[in-house]
């Protein structure tokens, strides 16, 4: 018998090229997904080389970064968002690259597009240079981010030069209970492990709660893996995924579909396999989280009071925290409930799938979003902003008093135009409430996209356990 | 690329743990499709006012920090996103080493492709350096890449840790793409090997 070994190391071990003495393993990259923002230096990169892209069948692209959100009949406003998504629509064409332009009616964030096109498949390594690449690994594959110099690499090599990753296994066992979500596993991980917890670790995301979760809730679950340090996360395949990848344009079809499910049932771990780490966590126990602070570590369950930093465990941390409850303009010893907020945004690949929009929508149905509140509703991709208005969601949002936009990252990372005022408070749905993330001055609180409608309702930070039905 | 040298040089002291790529380069300014101009961008919404004046009090904008070829950070500096615009807006602004007791993984990586050295010391040694330079801030370290030692003001050598092949690389000056593009063979041997799981060209999607 070979020893057991954990889904990471099968991936890992199907996919070493070779391992040259002295270097990393050339590790073999599946699929390379590219968007306007890491990858014009790339392309210019290869021109000077005079390098053709190795495998344009093993990449593709989509525009999504500084992509407006205003129709789409209108021009890009801002010139320099516009040379931008123009060079990488002129860079795809020049290297044989299949893409979504911006008019192009399947266009979206290039986390959203991979999946719902079937190009994300179990066993499969990811790359693209943006650290949410992790999202991916919802399906079972080893998917991670990548900077633009390895952006230039996979281009031309469909390789990258790669050290295997520490395992780290986390454990959600139970059941969420009512108005808590897949968000609210995620943040609350984090809130326990910190910002730095899963460096140099891929998590493998085990247990019955994590089982129960739809794919797109495991996308949002894995979607963050990031932001506890860990550059992968991902969750062994099962018949919900292959169930949700049946009949996708890019999945296999009759007998090469039978083929990879026997393959994709190959991968979860061996019995008896072990990790570097471990962590656990009970859904039953969790509540709807939100952030105070100006990392996504710093956050509490919904009730909790802001914590003082005065009880942080060592000085710069404690400076750490002050800086943090400065800038964010709050106090600690009281919960945020009840804080007014000037933006909710709802959006992001963390939280603009269907599921995340028909959440929103059982809250917003036949309420009015309070009038001193700016709410933008932004599907994850086109095919989403379709399907949703065909389910009469658009309505819900529309009539209730938010913004309906095109797809596009928008507010999650205000490189579009979307963004919030100095000193302004957004509810936000999406994975970073760094200082500034969403506009110079802006302060996020992330949460659910339960908790943001229900805060668009009332205009202050609200529990949505009391508005749903 | 070029070698990377021994050197020695002034701090510029920013204490604060998990320094994310959003401070160290807004995300409004990776709209460009170029390297050039990002050093002038580097921590800009800590460095400058609301009016875009440069702060006097902000540690790269005075001496000796806006000179200072080192960064001396809190834990976890870099974490965020996978942007190469922040070693590219470190090294620009003229820094070659930033000292901390972790970094990020991704931004760690995208460092040393940019001859940007991440220096990973101890709790203890990072407390000790911030004390010396608390006390005298014109003090200098020294950086020793191919001893792999960290000089302290006080003459105490500090080793670090490095990837002994992203060490190799800095030290002669190779880069990372010239050495995959030697092992063509292997690769198109791993692909002759493993049928492509899906093809992007395969499909031809209607508009
Ligand atoms: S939605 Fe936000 S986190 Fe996701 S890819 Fe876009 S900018 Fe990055």
């Amino acid at each position: 018998m070979s020893q057991p070994r954990t889904i990471i190391q099968k991936i890992w071990d199907s996919h070493v090229v070779c391992q040259p003495p002295g270097a990393p393993a050339l590790l073999y990259i599946d699929l390379h997904l590219v968007h306007e923002v890491t990858s014009p230096q790339a392309f210019d990169g290869l021109r000077q080389r005079g390098l053709k892209v190795r495998r344009p069948d093993r990449t593709f692209g989509t525009c999504d970064h500084s992509t407006p959100t205003t129709p789409r009949d209108l021009p890009i406003v801002d010139p320099i968002a516009r040379a931008q998504v123009e060079q990488f629509e002129k860079n795809c064409r020049e290297f044989g690259i299949p893409h979504f332009g911006f008019q192009n009616p399947r266009q979206g964030i290039v986390h959203v597009i991979g999946p719902e096109h079937g190009l994300t498949q179990p066993g499969m390594t990811i790359v693209c240079g943006d650290s949410h690449t992790a999202t991916h690994g919802a399906f079972g594959a080893l998917a991670f981010g990548i900077g633009t110099s390895q952006v230039e690499h996979v281009l031309a090599t469909q390789c990258l030069l790669q050290a295997p990753s520490k395992s780290f296994a986390v454990r959600v066992d139970g059941r969420l209970r009512p108005g808590v979500t897949a968000k609210d596993i995620i943040l609350a991980l984090i809130a326990k492990i910190g910002v730095g917890g899963g460096t140099g670790c891929v998590f493998e995301y085990t247990g019955a709660a994590i089982r129960a979760l739809s794919m797109e809730e495991r996308m949002t679950v894995c979607n963050m893996s990031i932001e506890g340090g860990a550059r992968a996360g991902l969750i062994a395949p099962d018949e919900t995924t292959f169930e949700f990848l049946a009949g996708r344009p890019f999945a296999p079809k009759g007998e090469a579909w039978e083929r990879a499910v026997a393959f994709w049932k190959s991968l979860p771990t061996d019995e008896g396999a072990t990790y570097d780490r471990e962590v656990s966590i009970d859904a039953s126990s969790l509540e709807p989280m939100i952030t105070y602070g100006t990392n996504p570590g710093m956050g509490i369950p919904i009730s909790a009071p802001v914590p003082d930093p005065a009880e942080a465990p060592d000085a710069v941390e404690r400076e750490t925290r002050r800086k943090a409850l400065a800038y964010m303009g709050i106090e600690p010893g009281k919960p945020l409930t009840g804080r007014p907020v000037n933006v909710v945004f709802i959006g992001s690949c963390t939280n603009s799938r269907m599921t995340d929009l028909r959440a929103a929508a059982t809250v917003l149905r036949g309420r009015k979003v309070s009038p001193n509140v700016r709410v933008l509703v932004v599907p994850g991709s086109q095919s989403i902003k379709r399907q949703a208005e065909a389910e009469g969601l658009d309505r819900i949002f529309r009539e209730a008093g938010a913004e309906w936009r095109e797809a596009g990252c928008s507010m999650c990372i205000a490189m579009n135009g979307d963004q919030l005022a100095p000193g302004e408070y957004a509810v936000s749905t999406s994975n970073r409430n760094f200082e500034g993330r969403q506009g110079k001055g802006g302060r996020t609180f992330l949460a659910s996209p339960l908790t943001a409608a229900a805060s668009a309702v009332t205009g202050v930070v609200t529990d949505p356990r009391p508005l749903l039905g | 690329m070029e070698k990377f040298t021994a050197f020695e040089s002034w701090v510029a002291v920013l204490p604060v743990d998990n320094i994310d790529t959003d401070q160290i380069i807004p995300a409004r300014f990776l709209k460009t499709t170029s390297k050039e101009g990002l050093g002038d961008q580097l921590f800009f919404d800590w460095r400058y006012d609301a009016d875009g004046n440069p702060r006097p009090d902000f540690v790269i904008n005075r001496p000796p920090g806006n000179r200072a070829q080192v960064l001396l950070a809190g834990d976890n500096f870099g974490c965020g996103s996978s942007r190469e615009h922040a070693p590219w807006a470190l090294t620009q602004f003229g820094f070659r080493a930033v000292i901390s007791t972790s970094f990020a993984d991704i931004f760690k990586g995208n460092a040393l492709k940019n001859a940007l050295l991440p220096i990973v010391v101890p709790a203890e040694i990072h407390a000790r350096l911030l004390k010396m330079l608390e006390a005298d801030p014109l003090a200098q370290v020294r950086v020793d890449l191919a001893s792999q030692t960290l000089t302290l003001p006080d003459g105490t050598a500090v080793e670090f840790p490095v990837d002994s092949f992203a060490k190799t690389c800095l030290l002669e000056g190779i880069d990372e793409l010239g050495f995959l593009l030697k092992h063509e063979a292997e690769i198109a041997a791993y692909e002759q090997a493993h049928p492509a799981p899906v093809d992007t060209l395969s499909v031809k999607l209607d508009a």
